[in-house]
C-alpha cells in the first residue's frame, strides 16, 4: 500500500527548485500534453482516472471539467483553491511549500485541458511565505519556457497569477472564493448558475483543490487507467492525509485509498499509534466539519468488517455509525480529550467564520456556541442538549453554502455518540469545570 | 479628502509592486487587486487607517466603501494601530489538543496582556486566530510571515526574548 504519486520525490534535496524537479521527471506531463494531446484528450484521461475532488467534496474532477461551458469569444478560467482552512487539514500547505512545481505543472496541464490562458492560485493570506515560494517556482517555469507566450512552440499561451486571501475560512467555498478573487467580501453565491457557466468575472470557470490539480501530471504521464487501477472502486488513486492530535507521529502522509483505518492509525509507516500510555477515544476523520466517531466505530464498520480509508467505507452507515473522508484532516483524540470542550471550540470556529448572509447559519452558529459554552462552563441544563440538536437540525440544509452543514454536523454527531459526557457536564458542574477535567464514565476506549 | 489623507503614499518601491499587482488582472478588473494591495499597505503602515484605505480605493478607482467592507470582512487586516510584532495565536481544536490553551495562558501571562491588547512598550500585540493549517505541528502562532510551531514554554521564552532585543 506504499504507492506514492504526489510525494514520491518529496525527500529529494532541492526538490523545491526547478532544476531538481525537472531532473526527477518534472514537466514531462506538460511536454506530453501540449505536444502530443488535444485538450479534450487530456480531459478524457482525467475522467478515466476517476480522481475525486480532494478539497473535501469528493466530486469527480474530470466530470467537473466536462461541465465547463465554452461559448465563443469568452475567456475561460481555472482557479486553484489553495485556501486550506478546514481545522485539521494542512496537506496543501505541506505540498506547496515542499514541492511547488508539482502544483505549477498540474496547473499548466489542467489549464491547457480547459483552454484557459490566465489561471489563478488563490492561497490563504496567512501563507504569504508559501505565496513567495510559488511565485519563485512560476518565474523558474516561465524562464524554462513552460509558461508565458507560445509554450513549447505550440501557440498556447498561459499566465499564472498567485492571489492572496485575507483570512476567511468561507473563501474555501468555491463561489465565495470567486467573489474574493474579484476583490469583494467572501459571500457565497446562490447556485445556479454554477461557476462552470458563470464563474470568475461571470465567465466559465473551474475551481479545483491543490491536491486534485497536482494529480494531473501523473495521470497524463501514466494514463487515466493506470490511476484508476490504484485504490478501490470509486475511491481511486492516492490521498494526502493530514494526521494530528494524540498520535505518535503527526504529519502529512500519502496513502493509497483503501488502507484499513486501523493500519493507518497504528502502523509505524503512518500515525504510529496513540501516544504512550493512552487510549483511543474518538476520531474526526476528514476535517472538523465531518461527524466525530467514537472508538468502537473507528476501525470497524457496524457489521464488524474493517473500516477502510475510502470515501465509501468511511461513510458506511450514514451519520448513524459513519462519517466522511472529507479533506483528509485526521484528528485523533485520546481519553484526555474533553468532547464537550472540543465541540464548543469547533462551534466557536464556525460562528466566527460564518459570512452572515443566511440567518440559520449566522444566528444558529452563535446559539450553538453560546449553549455549548454554558454547558462547558457548568451552567447548562438538560434541556440544552435537545436544544442543540434542534438548532443543528434547523441549520442543516437551509443555507446557501455548506458552511451551515459543516457547523451542524460536529455538534449533532458529538451528542449522538457522547451524550453521557454532555449530561455529566450538566449534572456535575463543580467537577466538570476543574482544569483538565474529563468525563470518566462508561465509555468505549480502544 | 483632507491634507493628511494626501500625504499617504506607498514608497516608490512598493508603488512599483502595486502597479505590477494591478496589471496581473484583466483590464477593467483592477478591483481584484484589492486584497493584494491591502496586504502591501499593511506591510508598510502596520495597520489600515481610513486614510490608507481611501488611498488604496483611489488607486483602484473604486468607492471607499468597497474598500472598508472588504477590510472589515477579512480577519488578517488590523483596523487599529498595533505593536511592532503582532502575535497571531491559533485557538482552534487540533492545536488545543496539543496543549495550545496552556501555552496560550503562559504567553498572556508572560506578556501581561489579553487578546486584542498591546504591551505598554508597543512591542507586542496579541490576536487570537482560527486554524493556521499547521495542525500536525501545534501549538502554533504566526508573526507576520513566520510560523512558530511545536510551541513549548521554553520556545515561547526564546522567541519573546529574541524579538524583545
Amino acid at each position: 500500500m506504499g504507492k506514492k504519486i504526489l510525494l514520491e520525490h518529496i525527500n529529494v534535496p532541492g526538490i523545491e527548485t526547478y532544476d531538481v524537479y525537472r531532473k526527477q521527471g518534472g514537466y514531462t506531463a506538460v511536454e506530453k500534453a501540449i505536444k502530443t494531446m488535444s485538450p479534450e484528450g487530456v480531459v478524457e484521461e482525467v475522467k478515466k482516472a476517476g480522481v475525486r475532488g480532494r478539497g473535501g467534496a469528493g466530486f469527480p474532477m474530470g466530470m467537473k471539467w466536462s461541465f465547463l461551458a465554452k461559448p465563443e469569444g469568452v475567456p475561460r478560467y481555472l482557479v486553484c483553491n489553495a485556501d486550506e482552512s478546514e481545522p485539521g487539514t494542512f496537506k496543501d500547505h505541506y505540498l506547496m511549500k515542499n514541492i511547488p512545481h508539482l502544483l505549477i505543472e498540474g496547473m499548466i496541464v489542467s489549464s491547457y485541458a480547459l483552454g484557459a490562458n490566465k489561471s489563478f492560485i488563490y492561497v490563504r493570506g496567512e501563507l504569504m511565505y508559501v505565496i513567495r515560494i510559488l511565485e519563485k517556482a512560476i518565474a523558474e517555469a516561465k524562464a524554462a519556457g513552460f509558461l508565458g507566450k507560445n509554450i513549447l512552440g505550440s501557440g498556447y499561451d498561459l499566465e499564472l497569477v498567485v492571489h492572496p486571501g485575507g483570512g476567511a475560512y468561507i473563501c474555501g467555498e468555491e463561489t465565495a472564493l470567486l467573489e474574493s478573487l474579484e476583490g469583494k467580501r467572501g459571500n457565497p453565491r446562490n447556485k445556479p448558475p454554477f461557476p462552470a457557466v458563470k464563474g470568475l468575472y461571470q465567465c466559465p470557470t473551474v475551481v479545483n483543490n491543490v491536491e486534485s490539480i497536482a494529480t494531473a501530471s501523473w495521470i497524463i504521464n501514466n494514463g487515466g487507467d493506470a490511476y484508476a487501477a490504484i485504490g478501490i472502486g470509486r475511491s481511486s488513486g492516492t490521498k494526502l492525509i493530514s494526521a494530528s492530535g494524540h498520535i505518535k507521529k503527526p504529519g502529512v502522509y500519502e496513502i493509497e485509498l483503501g488502507v484499513p483505518v486501523e493500519e493507518f492509525l497504528y502502523s509505524d509507516e503512518w500515525c504510529g499509534g496513540i501516544r504512550d500510555g493512552h487510549h483511543l477515544k474518538a476520531l474526526v476523520a476528514g476535517g472538523s466539519s465531518v461527524p466525530i466517531l467514537p472508538a468502537n466505530l473507528i476501525t470497524k464498520l457496524a457489521n464488524g468488517e474493517p473500516r477502510l480509508m475510502t470515501y465509501e467505507s468511511l461513510s458506511d452507515g450514514g451519520f448513524q455509525t459513519g462519517t466522511m473522508l472529507g479533506s483528509g484532516g485526521f484528528i485523533v483524540f485520546d481519553e484526555t480529550a474533553c468532547i464537550v470542550r472540543n465541540t464548543w471550540n469547533f462551534s466557536r470556529f464556525y460562528h466566527h467564520e460564518s459570512c452572515g448572509q443566511c440567518s440559520p447559519c449566522r444566528e444558529g452558529t452563535g446559539w450553538m456556541e453560546k449553549v455549548l459554552h454554558r454547558i462547558e462552563h457548568g451552567h447548562g441544563s438538560m434541556h440544552d442538549i435537545d436544544l442543540l440538536v434542534d438548532v443543528a437540525k434547523k441549520i442543516e440544509g437551509n443555507t446557501i453554502c455548506p458552511l451551515g452543514d459543516a457547523a451542524a454536523w460536529p455538534v449533532a454527531s458529538a451528542i449522538r455518540h457522547f451524550r453521557d459526557e454532555f449530561e455529566w457536564h450538566i449534572t456535575h458542574p463543580a467537577e466538570a469545570t476543574q482544569p483538565g477535567a474529563v468525563f470518566k464514565g462508561e465509555m468505549a476506549l480502544v | 479628502m483632507t491634507e493628511t489623507q494626501n500625504t499617504v503614499e506607498f514608497t516608490p518601491e512598493r508603488l512599483k509592486i502595486a502597479q505590477e499587482m494591478i496589471d496581473r488582472y484583466p483590464a477593467e478588473r483592477q478591483k481584484s487587486a484589492l486584497l493584494p494591495l491591502l496586504h502591501l499597505a499593511q506591510e508598510q503602515w502596520g495597520w489600515l487607517s481610513p486614510e490608507v484605505m481611501d488611498y488604496v480605493g483611489r488607486m483602484l478607482s473604486i468607492q471607499a466603501i468597497e474598500v472598508y467592507e472588504v477590510a472589515t470582512f477579512y480577519t488578517m487586516f488590523h483596523l487599529d494601530p498595533v505593536g511592532k510584532h503582532v502575535i497571531e495565536y491559533c485557538r482552534t481544536g487540533p492545536c488545543c489538543l496539543m496543549g495550545g490553551e496552556e501555552i496560550y495562558d503562559y504567553l498572556k501571562q508572560k506578556l501581561g496582556i489579553q487578546a486584542g491588547e498591546t504591551t505598554a512598550d508597543q512591542k507586542f500585540t496579541l490576536k487570537e486566530v482560527e486554524c493556521l493549517a499547521a495542525c500536525g505541528m501545534g501549538p502554533v502562532f504566526q508573526i507576520r510571515e513566520q510560523y512558530y510551531m511545536n510551541l513549548t514554554r521554553d520556545k515561547v521564552d526564546e522567541i519573546i526574548a529574541e524579538l524583545s532585543r
